[in-house]
C-alpha cells in the first residue's frame, strides 16, 4: 500500500475526525479557521480605514508600493518564528499576531488602490451635488473601489488560511499539524492526509470568497469564473504573494 | 493543543539577544552553506519555471482557448499551501533539495506565464505583420521583435517570481533543505536562539533585495531604447 492510498484510508476513518485527543480533524480543523478568521478581521480593523483614508487622500502613496513590495521579501515562516519567540510565547496567540500582520499589505495595497482609480469626474460630482467629504468617500468612492476591496480581503484570507499551516512547524496548532506529526512520525501517510486536506481547505476558501465578493460587488456583474483577463493583464500592482 | 501558550522557561532565564554579531562570525561557513543553497534552489526553480513558462505563454498566444485553462492551473497549484505541496512531493522527491525544486518552479509559473502572456499579447500586431513582411521566420520573429518588446513584461516578472521564490524556499525545512529557513527553524529548536532566527530571516530579505536590484539591473541594461524615451 503506498502513502496515497494509506491517506485516504486514514480520511476515511471518521475516528480520525471526531477523536478528542488534540488529532481531531474537526478540532484542528476548528482551530485552524479560528486563528484564521480572527487574524483577517483584526488586520482588516486596522487597515481598512488606513488604506481608506489613503486612498481617499491621495497621501502615502510611496508607502502603500514599497509596503507591499517589502512585504513580498518577508517569508512568513520568519514572522510566524519571530512572534513565536517573543515573550509572548508560541501558541496560537503568536501565529494569530503574525497572520495579521502578514495579511495586512494586500488589504492596505487593495484598498488604497481600489480609492485612487475611482474616477476623479465622479468624485467632483459627488461634491458638486453637495455631498460632505465623508459622504463622498462612503456613498461614491466606496462602492466603485468595492471590488478592488474585495480582492485584497479574499487574497489576504486565502493567504492566511494557507499560511496558518505553517505553523505547525513552530509549535502552534492548526491542520499543518497534522503534515508535521506525520513527517515527524515518518507516518507519510498521515502527512499526505493532512496535505490534502490543507490544500482543499485553501482551494475552497478561495472558490467561496470568489463566490461571496462577486455576490457583494455592486453594479453590473461578470460571472466570477470569468475574471481572468488575457490582454494587459499582467500581474497587477496590488496583488501580492500567498505563502 | 501540543503546545499551549505558556510562560517560557529557559528562552528568558538566559541572555538572548534579537541579534548579535559574534554569532554571525562564529557561525559563518554554516550561515553561508545555507545562503548558497538558497540561492542556487531560487535561481535554478525560477529559470525551471520560466524554461516551462515561456512556452505555454507561446502556445496560449498561439491558441487563444489554451489561455483560460493554462492561467486556471497555475493559479490553483499557487493556491495549495506550500508546506502541504512539499508534502505531496514528498513520495516523489524524498528528503532531497528536489522535492523544494519542483515545488518552487510550479510555484513561479503563475507569475511568469501571466506576466509573460501580457509580455507578448502586448506587442502591437503591425510590427508582428510589417516583421512577417519583410519575410521574418518563426525563430527570428521571436529572437528580433516578440523578445525584445515584451522585455520589459519578462523582466518584471522575473523579479516578482524571485523575490516570491526566495521567501517559499523557507518552507522547505520540511525535508530539510530550507536553505535560511534552516537558520530560522533552527534558532527555535535550539531553545529560542533569537540571533540565530533573525540572522536567517535578514539574510532572506537581503537576498530578495539583492536579487530584484541584480534582475532590474541587467533588464535595464538590455533595455537601452527605454531609457532613451523616458529621457
Amino acid at each position: 500500500m503506498n502513502d496515497f492510498s494509506r491517506a485516504l484510508v486514514y480520511l476515511n476513518d471518521p475516528y480520525n475526525w471526531t477523536r478528542t485527543d488534540g488529532f481531531g480533524i474537526l478540532s484542528l480543523l476548528g482551530e485552524h479557521l479560528a486563528i484564521s478568521l480572527i487574524a483577517v478581521a483584526v488586520a482588516a480593523a486596522i487597515t481598512l480605514p488606513i488604506g481608506l483614508w489613503l486612498g481617499h487622500s491621495g497621501r502615502g502613496g510611496g508607502f502603500v508600493v514599497a509596503l507591499s513590495n517589502v512585504s513580498r521579501a518577508v517569508p512568513v515562516l520568519a514572522l510566524l518564528t519571530i512572534f513565536a519567540v517573543t515573550p509572548i510565547g508560541f501558541g496560537d496567540t503568536a501565529t494569530t499576531i503574525a497572520l495579521a500582520v502578514f495579511a495586512m499589505p494586500p488589504i492596505l495595497t487593495n484598498t488604497y488602490v481600489g480609492f485612487r482609480q475611482v474616477d476623479p469626474d465622479v468624485r467632483e460630482a459627488a461634491r458638486a451635488m453637495g455631498l460632505s467629504p465623508r459622504q463622498v468617500m462612503l456613498r461614491a468612492e466606496l462602492p466603485l473601489a468595492m471590488p478592488l476591496v474585495m480582492t485584497g480581503l479574499r487574497t489576504a484570507t486565502v493567504q492566511v488560511v494557507a499560511t496558518a499551516t505553517l505553523a505547525a512547524l513552530v509549535g502552534g496548532g492548526g491542520l499543518g499539524t497534522l503534515i508535521n506529526l506525520g513527517f515527524g512520525q515518518q507516518d507519510y501517510g498521515l502527512m499526505i492526509a493532512g496535505a490534502i486536506l490543507v490544500a482543499v481547505l485553501a482551494l475552497l476558501t478561495e472558490l467561496v470568497l470568489v463566490v461571496l465578493s462577486w455576490a457583494l460587488t455592486p453594479g453590473p456583474r461578470r460571472s466570477p469564473f470569468r475574471r481572468l483577463r488575457l490582454r494587459g493583464g499582467a500581474e497587477p500592482a496590488a496583488a501580492a504573494t500567498p505563502l | 493543543m501540543i503546545a499551549g501558550a505558556g510562560p517560557m522557561l529557559a528562552a528568558d532565564a538566559a541572555p538572548n539577544p534579537w541579534f548579535s554579531w559574534s554569532y554571525v562570525t562564529d557561525n559563518g561557513p554554516t550561515i553561508l552553506r545555507y545562503l548558497g543553497e538558497h540561492v542556487r534552489l531560487t535561481v535554478f526553480a525560477v529559470l525551471i519555471g520560466a524554461a516551462i513558462a515561456l512556452p505555454l505563454a507561446l502556445l496560449a498566444r498561439r491558441f487563444r482557448f489554451t489561455a483560460a485553462p493554462l492561467l486556471g492551473l497555475s493559479t490553483i497549484i499557487y493556491t495549495i499551501p506550500s508546506l502541504a505541496l512539499f508534502a505531496l512531493l514528498f513520495p516523489v522527491g524524498g528528503l532531497s533539495a528536489t522535492t523544494v525544486l519542483i515545488g518552487l518552479a510550479a510555484y513561479s509559473l503563475v507569475v511568469l506565464v501571466r506576466n509573460f502572456l501580457a509580455g507578448l499579447t502586448g506587442i502591437p500586431d503591425d510590427v508582428r505583420e510589417a516583421a512577417r513582411g519583410m519575410g521574418y521566420g518563426a525563430l527570428r520573429m521571436f529572437v528580433s521583435v516578440d523578445l525584445p518588446l515584451a522585455l520589459p513584461a519578462f523582466v518584471a516578472g522575473l523579479r516578482i517570481a524571485t523575490v516570491t521564490t526566495v521567501a517559499e524556499t523557507t518552507v522547505g525545512v520540511l525535508v530539510g533543505h530550507g536553505g535560511l529557513g534552516q537558520l530560522i527553524i533552527g534558532g527555535f529548536n535550539a531553545n529560542f536562539y533569537r540571533a540565530e532566527i533573525v540572522t536567517g530571516s535578514l539574510g532572506c530579505v537581503l537576498l530578495a533585495l539583492v536579487f530584484d536590484l541584480l534582475i532590474a539591473g541587467v533588464g535595464r541594461a538590455l533595455t537601452p531604447w527605454a531609457r532613451l524615451s523616458a529621457a
